[in-house]
């Protein structure tokens, strides 16, 4: 069957826009041959510096011929209704079969359509799928009336080698292309994909994006080895270079010597961001070698020696720079510049970065205090943790924020750990990055997000959605790795402690609406009643708020109540997410959170593991089959009483011995679980529940709940009742599937 | 294809190069600017719908770049060659890189990219698509097809060429540290800048009287509203002044006196002025769709 082969040929377009317009260009065409009906047997698009190409394999010849049957008016219909229906059917009476419906006979049109060329349908429905290619950025250009990427210079469309002919863009389809811009000259013809590619590779294109990678990749890796060095890894950077070259070739270019005393991450941050340079490093020591490789779009004469001197003078320039910032910061401390963060501005109703510092310093205090950790290293870290924003290093590359303080911070003579928190308290940054977990880095990192969270949700910039422009997700997830990671313990774990929330949140929300004195007194009068209330319900909050200050406007309570509780609402959530991630039931998930509220995040964490592993067990299983069926039986009876089981069996009531056996089991589990959830052995505490198996197997095995006597029935629905209730001591398990 | 050995044999083989391409070769302006495109034969001939080809050596100022004569490749003074092609010719590339040749880069020794470098100016409330060239790793032209000017659409779409003209000729000259550059065959860059940068740098970060530059702002500004703002708009003069309070935000910012926040609120009064110019100069004959002379 024959194939399709499509190529846009374009001026250069951005590296990082290429793989996602193959991918898309192939969604488009894919859609719309199949819309109409033209399967295929294979679809690969690629993407480089200067052509999108889709390649599709064993489409038919043409579209199947359909045949469609419109049932008409009866024989005896009037003429007016068998002409409109010739008419909109567009047959004539000849054309039309009777049939008899066992009523009477009726018309019948069929009109049978036949399958249009696949060559007819490509030029009709490609142009439309090319306006419809979603360009994260195009460009209106001169002769076009639609919009590209960059300007198109060529398409080539052949089917079964033929061109199928359109316009797009003001560019004729047809069956020429282009080759390299400097090392192949003049038009190349071309009529399938098979000798498309070669005629490209010959014409010094490499057409898929995963050679040039690996030319890349293994030149790199090849020319470092020959120098007794290693390619440090960098993926994005890969895929970058492999966007920018229709030809790659790896050279090796020298850092001068007098550069490899500035930090390695300045270097290599510039030669990656300005330069896209890989840096190599030297495998023994681990530390970064004075070479590096490029990657040009040219194989030069000479070799590439004039390309590789040009690139060291570039790169000289570029780390002159680099040197000249950091030997003018080191000319002052940190400490000199926390002032200057009087002049940045964080947000615009979040105040300046300064502001945010001495948040943070507090929040820092309250942490510490919370946790047991010794405050002093902390704090000193978190006064000069945004200090490093005000240098020049960091104004130039933003992304060495923390690791450029930890320099300075060292150079300063802070002490090592202040000096590590500074560069630690943005961890971790991502999915595969390090928590912190020295105490100062732990506290600064914890109060720097913290802050974020409370700050930005105050101000009502809550993520939505997809849009999450402050990384809240992020700092949200933050706080529950660093937590469970170091298995601190945020929150009493007495139901009396405060929370988490209650002490931290909400102490911290006090900062926060500080800063609103003056501007908003409702803020700031809710405020006053929210913080002595934390602990309290919201009614009594709200009278409190309505005695207090009767001037408060409802909206301006309602607004500062629920943000405290939506930013904890929202760490919970990122919680449940990682939980799941890490593989947890969510069901197991959602039973634990039923019962507790976020207290002490290691020890909820620790109970659903315990659940997760006691419901893989045959006990479990079970025992979550007996809870049910009493579940039930409880819904069902408590619904025709109308009322709820309350109270204690009585032992009295008690006859056949396999009530007296449950209710033993559970008097002495009650007690056990109590006991051993207080002392969080999870583990042990699902043991005494395993035990509650036989004796619940046994009871609804033996005994009818709904006895004729209605004592005893209530008696029994009692101790239903009290099973239900001392498996809910361990998680709510009417949440449970299964 | 000889390299343009000296400072002004570059500019000279620019200028025949694109005079041969039909470029008017236009002069600087002669009012500070931060860059070539402020040239009202940029800005301001980008809109419309009239045909339009200029070349040009803009000297451009940007004070904050100045580092007292003591950096290798930072001036807070130097050359742009700014060439303007409307509508872009569908073969410009090739166009631009014929300018490189004539200059003595040879694209088949180097290593020549088109690296997506997006070009925006929020004071002239102008942005387009395109590229910065890279020869060996080395930034030497900004490549853009304009998309809007003053905020308005450009039709038809111009391309605009920028080359930095020092760090252009310290490529081809093989020299590291600007003021090095041969200017001519007897004179360096330094002999006729080196002092001036020195000068201007004490002058941008230390000696500008800010209560003088604060007050030239608001003059400046308060002059373009009242020539846009009537009957009879003069937008030409109008434009001048909007390219001098440019210019004395540029020295305010340099000298520290502009916070972040105000920042912002600054560019946003300059291109309220760009705008205003510009839909000022698309009611004049020359920017209008119906051509009256010519």
């Amino acid at each position: 069957m024959p194939d399709l082969l499509l190529e846009l040929f374009s001026e250069e377009i951005p590296a990082r826009m290429q793989a996602q317009a193959a991918k898309d260009l192939e969604r488009l065409v894919v859609g719309a041959l199949s819309d109409r009906g033209l399967l295929f047997e294979g679809a690969k698009a690629f993407s480089g510096p200067r052509r999108l190409t889709l390649a599709i394999t064993g489409l038919p010849a043409r579209q199947p011929d359909v045949s469609e049957e419109k049932k008409g008016p009866r024989l005896n219909a009037p003429p007016k209704a068998i002409e409109g229906f010739l008419r909109s059917a567009g047959v004539t009476l000849e054309q039309c079969e009777r049939r008899d419906d066992g009523k009477g006979e009726f018309y019948v049109a069929v009109i049978a359509r036949k399958g249009r060329t696949t060559a007819e349908v490509l030029s009709e429905v490609l142009p439309e799928a090319f306006t419809r290619l979603p360009w994260p950025k195009s460009m209106r250009f001169p002769g076009s009336a639609v919009r590209w990427v960059r300007p198109l210079h060529g398409i080539v469309c052949t089917f079964d080698g033929e061109i199928v002919p359109f316009e797009f863009a003001c560019v004729t389809s047809g069956n020429t292309t282009w080759g390299h811009r400097f090392l192949s000259h003049g038009p190349l013809g071309v009529r399938r994909f098979e000798d498309y590619e070669k005629t490209l590779r010959d014409a010094h294109v490499i057409l898929d994006a995963d050679e040039r990678r690996e030319i890349i990749l293994h030149g790199a890796t090849q020319q470092a080895f020959a120098l007794g060095l290693d390619p440090i890894e960098d993926e994005g950077l890969l895929d970058e270079v492999a966007g920018l070259a229709e030809w790659p070739v790896v050279l090796i270019g020298t850092i001068e010597d007098r550069f490899m005393d500035v930090p390695a991450e300045i270097l290599q941050t510039s030669m990656r961001t300005h330069q896209k340079y890989f840096a190599l490093r030297d495998p023994g020591t681990g530390r970064m070698a004075a070479r590096f490789a490029l990657v040009s779009n040219m194989a030069a004469r000479d070799g590439g020696r004039e390309i590789v001197a040009g690139n060291e003078r570039v790169l000289r320039a570029r780390l002159s720079d680099a040197k000249f910032f950091w030997d003018q910061d080191r000319k002052r401390t940190l400490e000199s510049r926390v002032e200057d963060l009087k002049g940045i501005v964080f947000h615009a109703k979040l105040g300046t970065q300064y502001e945010r510092v001495e948040r943070i310093v507090a929040l820092v205090e309250l942490l510490a205090e919370r946790l047991g950790m010794d405050a002093t290293q902390a704090k000193r870290a978190a006064r000069l943790c945004k200090a490093d924003l005000t240098t020049g290093v960091v104004g130039e590359f933003p992304e060495l924020q923390g690791v450029m303080g930890r320099y300075y911070a060292l150079h300063d003579g802070e002490d090592a750990d202040v000096a590590d928190a500074i560069r630690d308290h943005y961890r971790p940054v991502g999915p595969g990055d390090h928590v912190p977990t020295a105490d100062p880095s732990v506290l600064v990192a914890m109060a720097d997000k913290l802050g974020q969270l409370v700050g930005f949700f105050a101000v009502g910039e809550k993520p939505s959605g997809s849009g999450d422009p402050f990384a809240l997700r992020r700092a949200a997830l933050g706080i529950v790795r660093i937590v469970l990671e170091n298995k601190l313990r945020v929150g009493g774990k007495d139901v009396n402690d405060e929370s988490f929330v209650e002490g931290v949140l909400w102490r911290h929300w006090d900062n926060v609406i500080e800063f609103y004195r003056g501007t908003d007194a409702d803020l700031l009068a809710a405020k006053k009643v929210i913080v002595e209330h934390r602990a309290g319900d919201r009614t009594a909050a709200k009278r409190a708020a309505d005695a207090r200050a009767p001037d408060t406007s409802p909206a301006g309570w309602e607004n500062s109540w629920n943000t405290a509780n939506d930013v904890e609402a929202f760490i919970t959530e990122r919680l449940k997410v990682a939980l799941r991630e890490r593989g947890m039931r969510h069901d197991a998930v959602e039973s634990v959170f039923g019962l507790e509220r976020m207290n002490d995040l290691v020890g909820i964490v620790a109970r659903i593991e315990a659940l997760q592993n006691f419901l893989k067990t045959d006990e479990g299983s079970n025992l979550l089959a007996g809870y049910k069926r009493a579940a039930n039986i409880l819904k069902a009876e408590e619904k025709k009483d109308k009322r709820s089981v309350e109270g204690r069996p009585d032992p009295a009531l008690l006859h056949l011995p396999e009530e007296k056996s449950l209710a033993n089991a559970l008097s002495a589990a009650e007690t056990s679980i109590v006991g051993d959830i207080q002392a969080e052995k999870f583990v042990e505490a699902m043991g005494v529940m395993a035990k509650l198996r036989a004796p619940v197997d046994a009871f609804f095995d033996k005994v009818k709940v709904n006895d004729d006597d209605p004592a005893i029935r209530a008696n029994r629905l009692k101790l239903l009742a009290r099973l239900r209730a001392t498996l809910h001591l361990v998680a709510d398990f009417s949440k449970i599937e299964g | 294809m000889a390299k343009a050995r000296t400072f002004q044999d570059l500019i000279l083989t620019l200028q025949n190069y694109w005079a041969a391409q039909g470029c008017l070769i236009l002069q600087p302006y002669d009012v500070e600017m931060g860059a070539g495109t402020f040239h009202p034969a940029t800005t301001l001939r980008a809109l419309g719908p009239r045909p339009w080809r200029a070349a040009y050596v803009q000297p451009s100022r940007r004070p904050k770049d100045g580092r007292y004569g003591e950096n290798p490749n930072r001036l807070q003074h130097y050359y742009q060659y700014q060439v303007i092609l409307k509508p872009a010719p569908k073969d410009v590339l090739d166009l631009y890189l014929g300018s490189i040749r004539a200059i003595g880069l040879d694209p088949d020794a180097h290593d020549i990219r088109f690296v997506e470098d997006d070009w925006e100016s929020p004071t002239l409330g102008a942005w387009g698509l395109g590229w910065e060239v890279w020869c060996d790793g080395m930034e030497i032209t900004q490549f853009t097809y304009f998309q809007q000017v003053g905020g308005i659409d450009c039709d038809p779409v111009s391309a605009e060429i920028t080359y930095g003209l020092e760090r252009l000729a310290m490529y081809v000259q093989n020299v590291e540290f600007v003021y090095d550059l041969a200017f001519n065959e007897r004179f360096r860059y330094g002999e006729v800048f080196h002092q001036s940068e020195r000068e201007f740098s004490a002058f941008n970060f230390e000696r500008a009287d800010t209560d003088i530059l604060f007050q030239h702002f608001k003059d400046a500004e308060k002059q373009c509203q009242e020539l846009v703002g009537g009957d009879g708009k003069l937008a030409l003069p109008a434009y001048d002044q909007c390219i001098k309070a440019s210019h004395c935000f540029n020295l305010l910012d340099a000298r520290g006196v502009i916070s972040v926040t105000e920042r912002a609120a600054y560019i946003g009064r300059v291109r309220a002025l760009a705008k205003a110019c510009c839909e000022a100069w698309l009611e004049t004959p020359m920017g209008d769709y119906t051509p009256r002379f010519g």
